[in-house]
């Protein structure tokens, strides 16, 4: 069966991660991995993984993408170039999947809006963060039910599984986040708060998501609501389950989430990293089922 | 051993907690009116640095750590106003505050921050750090939980914190977990690697009643700055109290600048009278340093405890079990209700 080539952008944890999932994918395959450094750890493995490699940045792929059928690409590097990686790639009709928190494009959480981005043939969609996938699904499951003023996420993380980028940036990391669980999450304001364990072994990333509803939360449907949506999310990351609640306090919901990697590229604690990669693959092959159906056709964007 | 090292006429900076740790001990219910009389007192008492903030800091309004009555921006600007000679100072934990909240504190008057990583994760605060500087901050970084990491990890995440432009690194004592020979391990190493123009802090907590021991050990291994709460106002059993480390130093000719009888004064006039509790060493708050658990986990620990029929002390050890750190506030419940279900106190979901 034909599969969608696609290239990789970033060569650290979440690019790496990618072509573990890329290649297990029907849909997808992972033909190009991008990267800065010839010395990198990333871009030797993906040599041994049978990809093609260049250090020069997206100017290194450029000159390949039609040559080699590139329609897919997936940007794990900054926020501060994504929107010069997009924009080339968009030029020669490449979809990108963004996983920084640059979020140029619309946000995207596979089992709330997956599905309308590909309808309308997005070439930009941004994946918001590790924790805005893992808790999003939660505060739209609440939100569907009934009205919430005020979503609140915390996000436990093993300090392992994090990278420089993401250290060094944290403040990106939350206004991006506290932006989706309002936007996609529905929640009328958002909150998002990070804390970095370094417990060893390490800890499994854990999400604690609170919804304050405007009345009384009718505690059936939110609940049935609640496990309905944990069930969407398991069909990409398996690892993804309910310890406590959903417990209801006066207005407020609290659900407990714990989240188990598939351990490809980091073991199995580092969920966080896995729920991303899984949502980025998730979004991908939903294109590529259209695009091979013929029922979209990406374009390229004419710069004016 | 105490006795061995003349102090006499070393000079340490006070910088107190009441208003900040001390929002922690009375479910960050103070008002702004409180607020500015304590630190008015305060700052007439020559305290050189007062913190005001919600308990977690910038950015700490929250589900996970309580809401106050006020915003930071209105605690700081009320207090601001009314100091002849002290500095407002804030605390800021990235991943919880964010550099928009440092400048609305700054535009509100505060003038110094403690930017605060658990005691491993310092590579997490560069961009805060070099805000803070550029904004022209006295910054000290703050590495807590320091009880779980060594005196050579401890060296070199206080270097990465001068490195990004800390001017004072402090060791904290966050469970109150340290004893005064670990206190002067960590903060030797720190004096070893940092830049002699960069002073060393010290925060502890009086869980293990070594609140005073410890600072005097940190000053006699190189600490100039000390953190402290009148009457110990703060999370745990409180803060070195400040009124009794004057005292201390008064004794030792350590100098602090500080009225001590006006300090007194203040802690049996005006802080014991608002305290919801006895800010003590009793069996919840030793547990907390005897197990090393963040303090400010005390309270959420006997609430959940009630609500799932789980003694307190049994889910505080169950947390430094699992290592839990600073910010993870919400694993309290969840644990409680782990256990709970365990005990056969809760019924499972049926999933």
């Amino acid at each position: 069966m034909k599969k969608i080539k696609c290239a990789l952008i970033g060569s650290g944890n979440i690019g790496t991660d990618l072509i573990y999932k890329l290649q297990r994918s029907p849909l997808l395959e992972p033909v190009w991995m991008v990267g800065i450094d010839p010395e990198s750890e990333g871009l030797a493995r993906a040599r041994d993984m049978g990809l093609k490699t260049t250090a020069d940045g997206v100017d290194g792929l450029l000159p390949h993408v039609l040559a080699d059928g590139i329609q897919i690409a997936f940007d794990a590097t900054s926020a501060y170039v994504h929107a010069e990686n997009s924009r080339k790639l968009n030029e020669l009709g490449v979809m990108m999947i963004d996983l920084t928190p640059a979020a140029i494009g619309p946000l995207c959480v596979p089992p709330v809006n997956l599905k309308a981005h590909a309808e309308k043939v997005e070439m930009n969609v941004n994946m918001i963060s590790c924790a805005g996938q893992a808790t999003i699904p939660i505060v739209y499951a609440v939100s569907s039910v009934q009205p919430v003023g005020y979503g609140e996420i915390v996000a436990s993380l093993a300090s392992k599984s994090i990278g420089p980028g993401t250290r060094a940036n944290l403040d990106e990391f939350t206004y991006t986040t506290s932006n989706a669980i309002e936007i996609v999450g529905g929640a009328r304001k958002g909150k998002a708060l990070a804390i970095i364990n370094p417990a060893d072994p390490p800890m499994m990333m854990r999400n604690t998501i609170s919804c304050l509803t405007d009345d009384e939360p009718d505690q059936e449907r939110i609940t049935a609501s609640v496990l309905a949506m944990i069930k969407e999310v398991q069909k990409y990351v398996p690892g993804y389950r309910l310890v406590n609640g959903p417990l209801f306090d006066g207005k407020r919901v609290t659900v407990f989430m714990e989240v188990a990697g598939l351990g490809d590229y980091l073991p199995k604690y580092a969920g966080n990293l896995d729920i991303m990669t899984a949502a980025a693959t998730r979004t991908a092959e939903m294109f590529a089922e259209e695009i091979l159906a013929g029922s979209i056709q990406l374009k390229s964007l004419e710069v004016a | 051993m105490i006795a061995d090292i003349n102090l006499k006429g070393r000079k340490v900076v006070i910088h107190d907690m009441s208003l900040r740790d001390g929002m922690h001990a009375k479910r960050e219910q103070i008002s702004v009116e409180q607020m500015v009389q304590i630190a008015t007192a305060l700052d007439a008492a020559g305290v050189p640095y007062i913190q005001v903030t919600h308990g977690a800091g910038l950015g700490g309004n929250s589900l996970q750590h309580g809401f106050a009555p006020h915003s930071n921006e209105d605690y700081i600007s009320a207090v601001a106003g009314k100091m002849k000679q002290a500095k407002v100072s804030v605390l800021l934990i990235p991943g919880l505050g964010t550099m928009k909240e440092l400048q609305s504190a700054y535009d509100a008057g505060a003038r110094a921050v403690h930017v605060a990583t658990h005691c491993t994760e310092a590579d997490t605060s560069p961009q805060h750090i070099a805000f803070c500087r550029k904004l022209g901050m006295d910054t000290n970084g703050f590495l807590m939980m320091a009880h779980l990491n060594t005196a050579e990890g401890l060296a070199k995440q206080g270097k990465l914190m001068e490195s990004y432009g800390a001017n004072t690194v402090y060791i904290t004592d966050s469970a109150g977990y340290m004893l005064p020979g670990d206190v002067k391990d960590r903060v030797a190493a720190l004096r070893a690697v940092l830049n002699p123009e960069t002073e060393i802090g010290f925060h502890g907590h009086h869980n293990m009643g070594m609140g005073i021991a410890n600072s005097i050990a940190a000053i006699e291994a190189g600490a100039t700055r000390i953190d402290t709460s009148v009457a110990g106002l703060g999370a745990g059993a409180g803060n070195t109290p400040t009124e009794v480390f004057v005292a201390v130093c008064e004794r030792m000719g350590i100098v602090t600048g500080c009225d001590l009888f006006q300090l007194m004064d203040m802690a049996e006039d005006m802080i014991v009278p608002m305290m919801e509790h006895m800010v003590r060493v009793d069996r919840a708050s030793l547990t907390l340093g005897f197990a090393g658990v963040y303090s400010t986990f005390l309270l959420h620990a006997k609430r959940a405890g009630e609500r799932f029929g789980i003694p307190a002390r049994d889910i505080l050890v169950e947390l430094g079990r699992k290592k839990m750190i600073g910010g993870q506030e919400d694993m309290i419940v969840d644990t409680a209700m782990t256990m709970a279900k365990e005990r056969g106190l809760l019924k499972e979901i049926a999933v």
